[in-house]
């Protein structure tokens, strides 16, 4: 496993937390420094939201900053919407991604855009807060990545946490940029009490300190020369555990965590395929029209001759999330389906 | 209640610079589109809205804001745009894509903003009642000054967002009012066939709020209805449905003749700028000389924004790929 996120850029911590601890803690602190940012949405007040992300920010901040809507995420978004462009900074909970489908024409039409069709005049500092990610049995409606759904959509900044100490830094980043952000995590990286034991790679020591990360920055997690291996949220753990067992087998994986995933930092990934002439990238979105076309396009169009094999996708196949657990077991991206597609384009010459 | 005589001057200009406005919008509009008729072509392309006949219902409600509060408009927004006193060169502008526009082109007629004069737009049916709802709450919780006004068509009554907002609205007593011009179709459905109530504002009920329903598409009985709902607002006794019976004197969009209502409906419908235009006369708000010096400075402001449409250079073509981040 890879060591811990080098936390050297805002001081060492011994503190171990959970993505949603740490998350929560950006939160916390940046509505002690302004008071414009508040709170919206389902079950954020008495339990702090689904993923635990405004846990005790009512307590703190009262019922005014830590708002609990009806079932009206059309509504509640709107009058989100609105109170940014009066100069506010609402934290709305979406909580699970699938609810995108109540409320899409506020996302899609309205937040995204309004900054652009007003020629700049009125701004959206609004974040979303919302997990993803199926692995539990959860079905169809309860388990999508639909990350490609949303990057498709000019204006809004989408961030993908792979652990606690990129966490904070990017919720802070989102709290404190003037559009539209997403920060999306993956259910199974939070730590989250229905989740069973908290994965251990994505928990991470975090200073207590402020700290804010770059949009656009991917981060390479280990350097390698045979294979670039591309992943975001739960999927850079796979690749992380993908590179350990190709290690065994002699294949050298440098493994990049995107972390934002728009803006995307295309240089980073250029320069690792460049290098090692190979790529898989893991997602578990589905396959088709999403982030893993986007990545391989972005390099075969800039220049095809870094090519040494076929670029390879692992990726959720285009049907909708099954729920017993072999059928979705099947089609889950996991560590072992990373080595294989590896391996598949490492054939001798 | 009577409505005192400087409002009601200031109604009269803010309808007739609306209707003069549309005029000329009107003629521009069909430059380059004949002979035949194509949305692309010409100095004004896309769709286009226009207001005739539902200028009552602008002026009446908006006559009673202050520069505190919000006015979000709809896919039909020129009379309300107007009568918030959103600058009529750079509206002009906008229409006509040009870089001195609003938004640099970049939004067109159903996307006009002026955040000088907390104004905004969205195409969308009832997608703005939310975002204005917001508005209005952050005015609540920071105890500032304000309300917030969202202009909707009766159809968009029908949308979720409207009973989605108007539940939130009510609940947390929001400074919000929803006013639904009820011009009668929604394109081409008529009311009768779309909803299930006669009136929206006894969907009130639902929410636990106040509605109203204005007969008439009178400035003046417009201004005494808005009086109560803006002074309920400001009081924080929480929002009003104000529904206001006006007419879409022509299609859904130019180039819609509107042939799915019949030669009688159309010929029964009044034109409420004479009508009112008679009754000022009669109660001695103008003389004649009077309303024919203030018609003539009105289009001269009018004629002036169109001339600093055309005058106007259009944005380079790359600019297309600005303003999309803060």
């Amino acid at each position: 496993m890879a060591a811990p996120p080098n936390a050297s850029s805002a001081g060492q911590s011994d503190r171990i937390l959970t993505m949603a601890r740490a998350g929560r803690e950006a939160v916390i602190s940046e509505m002690r420094k302004d008071p414009k940012v508040f709170v919206i949405g389902e079950d954020v007040g008495k339990i702090g939201g689904i993923f635990g992300t405004a846990v005790g920010v009512q307590e703190e901040f009262g019922a005014s900053r830590a708002i609990d809507t009806p079932i009206s995420e059309t509504g509640f978004i709107g009058i989100a919407c609105g109170a940014a462009m009066a100069g506010m900074r609402p934290l709305v909970e979406l909580a699970y991604v699938d609810f995108f489908g109540v409320c899409f024409n506020q996302i899609y039409n309205f937040a995204a855009k309004t900054h652009y069709m007003s020629g700049g005049q009125y701004t959206m500092p609004l974040t979303m807060m919302i997990g993803v990610g199926g692995g539990y049995n959860n079905a169809a409606q309860h388990s999508q990545t639909v990350y490609g759904t949303f990057a498709h959509m000019p204006g809004i900044k989408i961030v993908v946490p792979s652990n606690a100490y990129d966490a904070k830094g990017l919720m802070h980043s989102c709290i404190q940029d003037d559009n539209l952000t997403l920060w999306m995590v993956h259910k199974a990286t939070c730590g989250l009490g229905w989740l069973g034991a908290p994965l251990k790679t994505a928990m991470a020591a975090v200073p207590e300190t402020d700290y804010s990360i770059p949009f656009g920055e991917a981060r390479v997690w280990r350097e390698g020369t045979d294979v670039t291996l591309v992943g975001l949220g739960l999927t850079v753990h796979h690749c992380l555990q993908a590179a350990d067992l190709l290690e065994a087998s002699g294949i050298s994986a440098e493994v990049i965590d995107l972390r934002s995933l728009v803006p995307l930092d295309r240089e980073t990934i250029f320069a690792s395929v460049s290098k090692t002439g190979r790529l898989v990238v893991v997602d578990e979105d589905y396959l088709s029209f999403g982030v893993t076309g986007e990545i391989i396009a972005s390099i075969s169009e800039r220049d095809p001759r870094v090519w040494k094999a076929p670029p390879r996708r692992v990726a959720y196949p285009d049907v909708p999330v099954p729920f017993s657990r072999p059928l979705e077991d099947f089609c889950m991206p996991d560590a072992q389906k990373v080595v294989a597609a590896v391996k598949s384009i490492m054939a001798p010459q | 209640m009577v409505v005192d005589i400087a409002a009601r001057k200031w109604m009269y200009e803010r309808m007739i610079e609306s209707r003069y406005f549309d005029d000329a919008i009107f003629a521009a509009y069909f430059e380059g589109k004949t002979p035949v008729f194509n949305m692309a072509k010409g100095p004004v392309p896309g769709e286009m809205h226009q207001s005739f006949g539902q200028e009552p219902c602008a002026v009446g409600v908006l006559a009673h804001l202050g520069p505190d509060d919000v006015v979000g408009a709809a896919h039909r927004p020129h009379h309300v745009a107007i009568a918030r006193g959103v600058n009529l060169d750079r509206m002009a502008a906008e229409l006509f894509g040009k870089k001195t526009g609003l938004s640099g082109g970049r939004g067109g007629h159903m996307h006009l903003y002026d955040k000088s004069v907390n104004f905004f737009c969205s195409g969308i049916i009832a997608e703005g009642l939310g975002p204005a709802a917001g508005m209005a709450m952050a005015r609540k919780v920071q105890n500032l000054p304000g309300i917030a006004v969202a202009y909707i068509g009766e159809a968009a009554a029908n949308q979720g967002a409207f009973h989605e907002v108007l539940n939130m609205a009510s609940l947390w007593k929001l400074p919000f009012i929803c006013v639904i011009e009820d011009n009668k179709y929604g394109v081409s459905v008529p009311k009768r066939l779309s909803t299930a109530v006669e009136r929206n504002p006894n969907r009130g009920a639902a929410y636990g709020c106040f509605g109203e329903y204005v007969e008439g598409n009178d400035p003046d009985k417009i201004y005494a209805a808005a009086a109560t709902a803006v002074a309920r607002a400001r009081r924080g006794e929480g929002p009003t449905i104000l529904e206001l019976e006006t007419e879409r004197l022509h299609g859904h969009f130019i180039g819609d003749p509107a042939a799915y209502r019949s030669e009688a409906e159309r010929g029964a419908q009044l034109d409420p700028i004479p009508v009112y235009r008679r009754r000022l006369l009669e109660n001695g708000v103008f003389d004649e000389a009077a309303l024919v010096a203030v018609e003539a400075r009105v289009k001269e402001r009018v004629a002036k924004s169109i001339k600093f449409a055309r005058d106007s250079d259009y944005p380079e073509p790359a600019e297309a790929l600005d303003k999309l981040y803060a």
